[in-house]
């Protein structure tokens, strides 16, 4: 168990619920869901997940801490905003489901292998590289996230595809010995860096 | 159109709606707010406007809550410090549909036709982020009209019924759960069929290659012959204004939009 998992169990020992709205983006709204479903009946992903988010909002008033934090349900939140749009009691439900995402990952709890939370942190390292994302290198180390085996087969799959784009020259294979990216790299990085700290010193210090 | 745009100088990328699980919250808004910072220093009164259905939401999005949140707006600029930036958040975000709507007008985009698009029946398919959770003003969230209304503005038929028109693509998400979200692609496609389409038109990057580049791979999973194209808004734009088929960038189609080009090389 992480050590920050840890601190966080003996520090929110009574209420999950203060614990998601000290630390989770948005997680001060968790307490203003009234369980319509609206949100549920919503998600274009949702016969994948396992708790859609008015079941995440009672769970979390409910204190079922573990189950929430190592769902992998809101990971597959498509930021289509169709709960957004229409949750009668404006919860930004969209930017909660990110948030517990993120908080998870934080706390270790995140489900291991899970696509998109592999994916995010590509997409992520990537644009922190040079402070636009590549579209090739991004492809190709999607490919390779499980090793060099699967990775062969995954971007044998996608082969076509990617021909049909360089061909469309909508990617373009230069960008792998280079390619774009601001000119401010360095403030950008430093930039992002500062952000984290206080970031992480909010969620540890918080509360 | 008598509208100039300025790249802001030394963008940077916003995060789109799936950096959030390896930025968080404070780093992702940064990224935002740079931008925003950026073009306060440097095209100072100028809105904002973005193409991207996902860059006009993640700058929108951290211009409100760092507007709302004023611990956040310091902890930002004391990240942007760092950069020699500072961020003061006056500067209007706008999607390009929003200038070509409200400023423009269909009366006007109707004016520089050229080369009417008749004979072609398209489906307007606006996706998410255009549309949820900012919108374009005065337009449903379940069934917009401004797409048919450009489509119609260019002389094309628009099928103002068609049921797809706001489903979700699956977005970042056709890269990390491919089934999942080319499931929800087939359905945009079918209905595009169903409804007679020559092709689908979408004002976001995402959903035009997402709905455009998996066609081989939904019809070998699903029995399919799709072969459907799928343009961006702005090509259609293109073409009924007069432009060529290579200015449009429908050599950039993955799925040649044969009817489009006939019209270009009129
Ligand atoms: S739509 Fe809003 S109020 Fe209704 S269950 Fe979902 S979050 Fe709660
Ligand atoms: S934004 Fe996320 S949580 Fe909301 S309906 Fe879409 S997929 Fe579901």
């Amino acid at each position: 168990m992480s050590d920050l998992n840890k601190v966080m169990i003996e520090k929110y020992r009574t209420s999950f619920l203060r614990e998601v709205e000290a630390n989770v983006e948005e997680g001060e709204w968790v307490k203003m869901c009234m369980q319509c479903g609206v949100c549920a009946g919503s998600c274009p992903l949702g016969k994948h997940w396992d708790h859609p988010p008015q079941e995440i909002f009672m769970m979390i008033r409910a204190g079922k801490r573990d189950e929430v934090l190592t769902s992998d349900s809101m990971w597959m939140c498509t930021s289509c905003y169709n709960c957004i749009a229409r949750c009668p009691r404006g919860l930004p439900i969209t930017h909660i489901m990110h948030g517990l995402a993120v908080y998870s990952k934080r706390l270790g709890l995140a489900p291991q292998k899970q696509p998109t939370a592999e994916f995010s942190q590509i997409f992520w390292d990537n644009l922190m590289k040079k402070g636009r994302v590549n579209e090739l290198k991004l492809g190709l180390s999607l490919y390779f996230k499980d090793g060099f085996g699967q990775g062969v087969k995954n971007a044998m799959a996608n082969q076509k595809l990617g021909q049909n784009m360089m061909k469309a020259k909508r990617m373009n294979p230069m960008e792998f010995f280079g390619g774009h990216g601001v000119k401010d790299t360095s403030g950008l990085q430093k930039m992002i860096k500062k952000a984290q700290e206080i970031e992480d010193a909010k969620v540890q210090g918080k509360g | 159109m008598g509208i100039q745009l300025n790249e802001i100088p030394d963008w940077n990328c916003c995060g789109a709606s799936i950096g959030y699980g390896g930025g968080g919250e404070l780093p992702r808004l940064a990224l935002s707010a740079r931008n925003i910072a950026l073009s306060e220093e440097h095209n100072p009164g100028q809105q904002i406007v973005a193409t991207c259905a996902a860059c006009w939401l993640a700058t929108r999005e951290a211009k409100e809550r760092l507007h709302d949140d004023q611990q956040m707006f310091k902890d930002a600029n004391a990240a942007l410090a760092e950069a020699g930036l500072m961020y003061k958040g006056q500067a209007e975000v706008r999607h390009m549909v929003e200038v070509l709507v409200d400023d423009i007008g269909f009366d006007a985009l109707k004016a520089k036709v050229k080369k009417p698009l008749e004979g072609l029946k398209i489906a307007g398919y606006v996706g998410c982020q255009t549309n949820r959770p900012f919108g374009i003003a005065g337009e449903s969230f379940e069934n917009p009209m401004y797409l048919d209304n450009i489509v119609e503005s260019v002389g094309a038929e628009s099928i103002r019924t068609y049921e797809k028109k706001v489903q979700c693509c699956g977005g970042a998400l056709a890269f990390s759960e491919p089934e999942k979200s080319q499931e929800m692609i087939h359905g945009i496609i079918e209905a595009a069929y169903d409804n007679g389409a020559d092709l689908i038109t979408t004002p976001c990057p995402l959903c035009q290659a997402n709905v455009e580049i998996y066609q081989d791979q939904i019809n070998e999973k699903f029995g399919t012959k799709f072969n459907m194209p799928v343009v961006y808004y702005s090509q259609l734009l293109d073409v009924a204004f007069g432009r060529s088929a290579a200015d449009a960038a429908l050599n950039g189609q993955i799925i040649k939009a044969k009817k489009l080009e006939d019209i270009a090389n009129k």
